[in-house]
């Protein structure tokens, strides 16, 4: 019986987990083509293109779980070791996810430096099993330049 | 109060230094958000109780931290940097820290 939940619930988060990942994407995209002229750059420098009027930091930032199904492959990932693929989208959504966050909130901004990434795992209280969330952060100081 | 993570103020001149000045809040996860994240585990995806109450941590980090900067008369904060780490199971400090400088 408690076998048999299991893989219910794999089967389940499989195909869940599967379309939030598709949907979350193409969200993602979508944003990321709003923002498309406006640099983010990990530079402390910047070509000054008129002279700066207001500087301001910035930040966003994401809690992101990786779903059951993918849980399970990296358990039996663990006993061969090597790359885990299947955490990669996951890292990835947070960090695009985390970066758009940070440049809404300066929507006027010209260019975005220092940006700076940073993850931290998240212990989930009573649960053993490894890596169970990530929060990933974005921040930076947005420049608008005088107009 | 002028933040950035930059080294300097772009457009202005620093004129004092104060120091370093930090905020910090440790902050511990509810039952109720606790129980959702539990779900929300299953089917994988954003965690949006967590990434609230981060981020409200987070505002609080910096508001401490501009609190100091103000104290010690301090008009902006410089070089910004943020942690997270996760001391125990269930709780999480969230730290903000900078150079507090005053600028023309």
């Amino acid at each position: 019986m408690e076998l048999l939940v299991a893989f219910g619930l794999i089967v389940l988060a499989f195909f869940t987990g599967r379309f939030a990942e598709n949907s979350h994407y193409k969200r993602i995209r979508a944003r990321e083509k709003k923002w498309h002229n406006v640099p983010a750059v990990s530079a402390s420098s910047f070509p000054l293109e008129a002279p700066v009027e207001k500087a301001e930091l910035v930040h966003g930032s994401v809690v992101v779980s990786v779903d059951y199904f993918k849980r399970v492959l990296m358990a039996f990932r663990q006993i061969f070791g090597g790359e885990i693929k299947s955490y990669a989208p996951l890292l990835d959504r947070g960090r695009r996810e985390a970066l758009l966050r940070m440049k809404e909130e300066a929507p006027n901004a010209d260019i975005f430096v220092n940006c700076r990434l940073e993850t931290s795992a998240i212990a989930s209280s009573n649960r053993q099993n490894s890596l169970s969330c990530v929060e990933i952060i974005a921040y930076g100081t947005a420049i608008h330049y005088k107009k | 109060m002028i933040l950035t993570n930059l080294e300097q103020v772009p457009g202005r001149t620093i004129v004092e230094h104060y120091g370093l000045v930090q905020g910090s809040t440790i902050r511990a996860k509810h039952v109720g958000r606790d129980i959702m994240a539990g779900l929300k585990n299953i089917v994988g995806g954003e965690l949006k109780g967590y990434t609230e109450l981060l981020s409200e941590s987070r505002d609080e980090a910096i508001r401490r931290m501009v609190e100091q900067a103000t104290a010690a008369g301090a008009n902006a904060v410089v070089n910004v940097r943020f942690s997270t780490a996760s001391i125990t199971q269930g709780a999480a400090e969230i730290l903000a820290y900078g150079t507090a400088v005053k600028v023309q």
